[in-house]
């Protein structure tokens, strides 16, 4: 574990001339990052990101913690780098050609981008909701059930009907769905396919879900079932959500983040950020000055 | 699995891990089996690809070049013009064949009996008396004198020279007698045997002797075979595109006319074949074997290839070009011929080309329409009757000589020449022309 | 005056006429206070009277050369002696053919009869005159339409509109030589089967099992009356089509996934364009490679292994062609894979999916009714294939599902009955247009249903 944070620092020291260069900054940390990027109980710790995609330099040297058990908003104008920081987080950027990553990423304080990690371990601990409900072309029950089968998950047919009512259930759809598991979930409606999506990543129970933008598809009801849904999983998973919706960000996290150009300008509690942002970039953005 | 309760999450977390990790190996080698298959897959692709053309090349290099033997010939006062006039026509009907049958004695005195003496005459091809007759011709002072000459070996000797009848075969299962070996290993030895380029390969027309045999034929059909295509369905295979893609109006005829488009394409060609010999041939009499004919047939044919690749064409000119002839008052025709149409062809050049490389290897409608005739002259038109470069590669594979394998792959390689120069055209065209809007 | 010199002319008066037009209307508008007062640009008056001179004349013109060679047998046939007119169609069509061949000086193969020599002369007297006709109304009604056009020329003309209304009907008439096609094919095809459905009944055409139709010449010779039931040819079709699949779809479909999904953008930028060069080969080169090299190594293998193999077994032919159909069906396929969307394939590996698992599982599912569709358009072609059959099946129809054995198929048949001199109304010609019909049938069949079923998936996931 030291040593672990050793290394991590000397990553990241490089960088601390950087912040010394902006004024009126009460809180400074050696990333340039304004606010506390450390936490407590840390589940995943970023020290010193930075993403190219091929000579696009698209984060540029973020450190932030992710805590045990809290959701975390990413906010931020379009194309700042917001969902890139966010894929990183298990590696779904390996399937972008040209994408490079440098730093350190830990889950559970294994670095996430070492030759021993292997992304399919990683990306079972570390699962995903896309902008877009992505569910497969196949029955409901088959959607959910993908993740168990190919992990190996579930010894019985039981064991299988078993995660998939549960998942169901926790993702709110299972009194919608439970008639009609054998039709496909590309016949659901836009929000249920969403919360589909969400019960097909939470039946590997990972530790970490991921987020990408889950309601910018999806009308207002939808959006505060969802929402609803983030909030009880808060209980038993991180959450790391990416969202263009300031009140999103307000209603459903504990902490928020503000990217800009690629750069992690702020963090803090969401409370603070919203009522009282330390930086003019994020003052800028959260009161609408552009974004 | 309880719901609500974070502190007994970690049990069934724990497992998940465990189960992800110990089923690792197992998809690990499912992947790499996977993987496995598929490039064994594109392999075996390529190692088809490598065995055609290795096969083909390793057939017919050697039918680019032929035999010849070095006789002693004397060109006969007696023989040839025993009036001495120097008569064109008189030397023109000379009997050659008796120089050369006497040069070949010549050479080996010592045989004789009917049927060596025709073994020997068959060493030498039956085109060597066309070419002395061709070397009197051009100059008539030739008659009198004795010349080394180099005349062309039959397809058997040929043969024998490039490896493809063996030696070792027992004498009763090969189709050169041990004598004739003998003959020539005696000339070999004198260095009277050498082998040549056969520009022959190129001029002449079909022949049943396979050492005279060439494509010039076959190549001049298809040149007006595809001249007659190519001039048939590029204008109409445009203007359809444009229509289709321009102007028609979206109903149920568009619709029809788009779907038929498209199962034409898909059509097998023996049926446009059909067509052609029951509509061009038997209805309105046109003449068999011909280019004309054959032209028609294959203009059907790829004309749904010009049309789908002209669409593509047109489609990928951006509308703010039509939008902006149209802006200052161009009429909608304007438009589409002064601006869209010219920047779409060089994508249209492109689809007639793959088009024609198409029909230049088409072979099975045409033999419909009667094109596989044995057609010794080359066509000077496009109602000659001809063959084309496929068709002739088609007869060439059935005939049983030994020597016409050898051509027959000589003749695809040029066909594939042809067709790789034409493709090669295309792709540059593509790619000079090729516009990121 | 020949065709394409007559043509030629016609392009000529067709410049002048474009010529005097625009002169015609740029002289016209002095009188009407200069070019700006014409209707339209002088270019389109000139287009206008050139138009008019050309199309009508070159109407008449096809029409003249297409029924030309018809009409002019016809009134040959009608000034023949009475006896000879009497005689059957295929008899008298080998009269003709002496009448031709001795009007253009060819060898003759019967005794030339006074009666066969006024025939030849009155058909080389009707020839000519038929050629100086056309050429006379060809050229006129060329100068008459220009002419007419000609004199319209006005400042009022409405020159450009009327040009874009004839060059649009042009483009109409291009676009629908494709449905005139299909109709051709169709007519020609399901005419000459409706004659041969009257010799043969359909029933024992399409269930009958036994395909012998060479036809005796003496009524006494066995198996006179031919056999024409098509089922050896049907399942000979199947058989190789089927070993070609068997070839073709997993190598096609497996080399698009491992192209498409994992290779190197080096090794797939090398092997893509390598496996389509199996796609622009010509088919007699497959039918010459089948013969040549694949027959002889298949049968040693057999004899190898112990197995009787026919010489034009077909496992040979189906081999070949299920190399020519790979590319067909690895690209189609390549097609349909990268239509499946990327947010798919997301997912999966989301949730620690590897590649095969996402490929197999999620991709293949999704991507399956285009892949099928691309498959039925690989059978539809494999079973049009004809030279790879024609060179390297045999010609015996077997009723056999031996793959070593020797069968023959629907197109090695057509092919067989109509190259070569043929009468044209006997059973066994005809036979090749009624197996040419359900071959239509089967293939355009495929095509419908595989085009749809493409399309539809398409669609899904636009």
């Amino acid at each position: 574990m030291n040593a672990t944070m050793g290394t991590l620092s000397d990553a990241a020291t490089g960088v601390a001339g950087r912040a010394d260069a902006m004024d009126g900054l009460r809180i400074r940390n050696f990333s340039g990052t304004v606010g506390e990027v450390t936490v407590a109980n840390p589940r995943m710790r970023t020290r010193g990101v930075d993403v190219y995609y091929g000579d696009k330099h698209a984060i540029k040297n973020v450190t932030l913690d992710i805590g045990s058990n809290e959701v975390i908003a990413m906010i931020g104008p379009s194309g700042c780098g917001k969902s890139t920081f966010l894929r990183c987080l298990n590696r779904m950027n390996d399937t972008v050609e040209g994408c490079r990553v440098t730093g350190h990423i830990t889950l559970d304080d294994k670095d996430v981008y070492d030759r021993q990690m292997d992304p399919v371990v990683l990306r079972a601990q570390v699962g995903m909701v896309f902008q877009k409900p992505n569910p497969f072309p196949k029955p409901i029950y088959d959607n959910i059930a993908y993740g168990p089968r190919i992990h190996g998950i579930a010894a019985s047919r039981a064991e299988l009907d078993e995660i998939v009512e549960s998942s169901l259930r926790r993702a709110g759809l299972w009194d919608e769905v439970k008639d009609r598991l054998d039709q496909p979930g590309t016949g659901l409606s836009g929000g249920q396919q969403q919360r589909l999506c969400i019960a097909r990543a939470i039946a590997v129970s990972p530790e970490v879900i991921l987020m990408d933008e889950p309601c910018s598809a999806l009308d207002p009801i939808a959006t505060a079932k969802i929402e609803e849904l983030i909030d009880e999983l808060r209980q038993n998973y991180t959450i790391c959500i990416v969202t263009h919706s300031m009140q999103q960000a307000a209603r459903v996290s504990q902490r928020t983040a503000y990217f800009h150009l690629g750069d992690l300008i702020e963090v803090g509690e969401t409370t603070q950020i919203f009522t009282n942002p330390r930086h003019k970039l994020t003052e800028d953005y959260i009161t609408g000055r552009f974004g | 699995m309880s719901d609500d309760n974070p502190s007994s999450a970690g049990a069934p977390r724990r497992r998940t891990i465990d189960a992800v990790r110990a089923s690792l190996p197992r998809r690990y080698a499912k992947e790499r089996r996977f993987r496995l298959t598929g490039r064994l897959a594109v392999l075996t692709g390529l190692a088809f690809v490598g065995s055609l053309f290795l096969s083909i090349i390793l057939n017919g290099y050697t039918g680019f070049e032929q035999t010849y033997l070095k006789v002693q010939v004397t060109f006969d006062q007696e023989a040839l013009d025993p009036e001495g006039r120097r008569d064109p026509a008189a030397l023109a009907g000379a009997d050659y064949a008796a120089l050369v049958k006497r040069a070949m004695q010549a050479a080996f005195p010592d045989v004789s009996g009917r049927s060596e003496l025709r073994e020997l005459f068959g060493m030498v091809s039956s085109g060597a008396e066309y070419q002395l007759q061709d070397m009197v011709k051009a100059d008539p002072s030739l008659v009198g004198t004795t010349r080394d000459l180099w005349l062309i070996a039959s397809d058997d000797v040929d043969m024998v020279m490039k490896g493809h009848i063996d030696r070792r075969v027992p004498e009763d299962q090969r189709r050169v007698s041990d004598r004739v070996l003998g003959w020539l290993d005696v000339l070999e030895k004198k260095g009277a045997v050498d082998t040549r380029f056969n520009w022959r390969f190129f001029t002449n027309g079909d022949s049943r002797e396979p050492e005279l045999a060439g494509i010039g034929g076959a190549v001049m059909g298809s040149f007006y075979t595809l001249l007659v295509c190519l001039v048939i369905s590029f204008p109409i295979g445009v203007a359809a595109a444009v229509y289709l893609e321009e102007f028609a109006p979206k109903n149920r005829l568009t619709d029809l006319i788009e779907v038929n488009i498209n199962n034409l394409a898909a059509v097998p060609s023996i049926v446009f074949g059909l067509l052609g010999l029951a509509v061009l041939i038997n209805f309105f009499g046109m003449p068999r074997s011909a280019p004309v004919v054959g032209g028609l047939v294959l203009a059907l044919m790829v004309l749904p290839t010009i049309i789908i690749a002209g669409r593509a064409a047109l489609k990928s000119v951006p509308p703010s070009i039509r939008e902006a002839a149209l802006g200052v008052g161009a009429s909608k025709m304007q438009t589409v011929f002064h601006h869209v149409l010219p920047l779409a062809m060089p994508g249209m050049m492109t689809g007639m080309i793959i088009g024609m490389a198409h029909a230049l290897g088409e072979t099975a409608p045409l033999l419909m329409i009667g094109m596989v005739a044995f057609v010794v002259d080359v066509p000077k038109g496009f109602f000659d009757p001809s063959t084309l470069l496929p068709v002739q590669i088609y007869l060439w594979a059935d005939s049983p000589e030994r020597a016409f394998v050898e051509k027959t792959a000589a003749a695809i390689i040029v066909l594939l020449a042809f067709l790789i120069a034409m493709n090669a055209l295309a792709v540059y065209l593509r790619k000079r022309f090729e516009r990121r809007w | 005056m020949s065709t394409p010199l007559l043509i030629a002319a016609l392009l000529v008066l067709t410049a002048v006429a474009y010529v005097l037009g625009r002169r015609r209307s740029v002289a016209v508008s002095a009188g009407a206070g200069g070019i700006r007062n014409l209707h339209s640009l002088p270019s389109y008056y000139g287009s206008y009277a050139a138009l008019w001179c050309l199309i009508p004349a070159l109407l008449v013109l096809a029409l003249w050369v297409a029924f030309r060679s018809t009409i002019v047998t016809e009134l040959v046939v009608r000034d023949l002696p009475q006896e000879m007119q009497q005689l059957g169609p295929d008899r008298l069509g080998l009269v003709l053919n002496d009448v031709r061949n001795l009007t253009s000086g060819n060898v003759v193969s019967r005794e030339v009869t006074p009666e066969l020599r006024a025939a030849a002369d009155h058909l080389k007297s009707l020839e000519r005159t038929s050629a100086a006709a056309m050429a006379v109304v060809v050229l006129s009604l060329g100068v008459i339409g220009g002419g007419l056009a000609w004199r319209q020329i006005s400042p009022r003309l409405r020159a450009r509109n009327r040009v874009e209304a004839i060059v649009n009907v042009l483009l109409i008439v291009a676009s629908l030589i494709a449905i005139f096609t299909t109709v051709g094919i169709v007519l020609s095809v399901l005419f000459e089967s409706i004659l041969f459905f009257r010799t043969v009944p359909m029933t024992s055409f399409l269930f009958g099992l036994d395909w012998s139709p060479q036809i005796a010449l003496r009524a006494d010779q066995a198996g006179s009356s031919g056999a024409f039931g098509a089922v050896p040819l049907f399942t000979g079709t199947l058989l190789i089509s089927g070993i070609a699949m068997l070839v073709a779809v997993p190598i096609g479909l497996m080399a698009a996934i491992y192209l498409s999904e994992y290779a190197s953008r080096e090794f797939r930028a090398v092997a893509k364009p390598v496996l389509e060069v199996l796609a622009g080969i010509p088919t007699v080169v497959y039918g010459f490679f089948a013969a040549l090299t694949v027959a002889p190594l298949v049968r040693d293998a057999g004899v190898a292994l112990g197995l009787e193999v026919a010489s034009e077994s077909a496992l040979a032919a189906g081999l070949v062609m299920g190399i020519m159909i790979i590319p067909f069906v690895s690209s189609l396929s390549d097609d349909v894979i990268n239509a499946v969307p990327q947010s798919m394939r997301d997912a999966s590996y989301a949730l620690g999916a590897t590649q095969s698992e996402t490929v197999r599982q999620v991709v293949l599912p999704a991507a399956l009714p285009g892949i099928v569709g691309s498959i039925l358009l690989a059978v539809s072609r494999a079973i049009g294939e004809t030279m790879i059959v024609v060179m390297a099946a045999g010609l015996s129809a077997k009723l056999t599902a031996n793959p070593l054995d020797s069968v023959t198929t629907v197109t090695v048949q057509i092919v067989t009955l109509l190259v070569g001199d043929q009468e044209f109304d006997s059973p066994k010609t005809l036979a090749a247009f009624a197996l040419g019909l359900v071959l239509f049938v089967v293939t355009l069949g495929l095509n419908v249903i595989a085009l749809h079923v493409v399309r539809k998936y398409r669609e899904q996931y636009e």
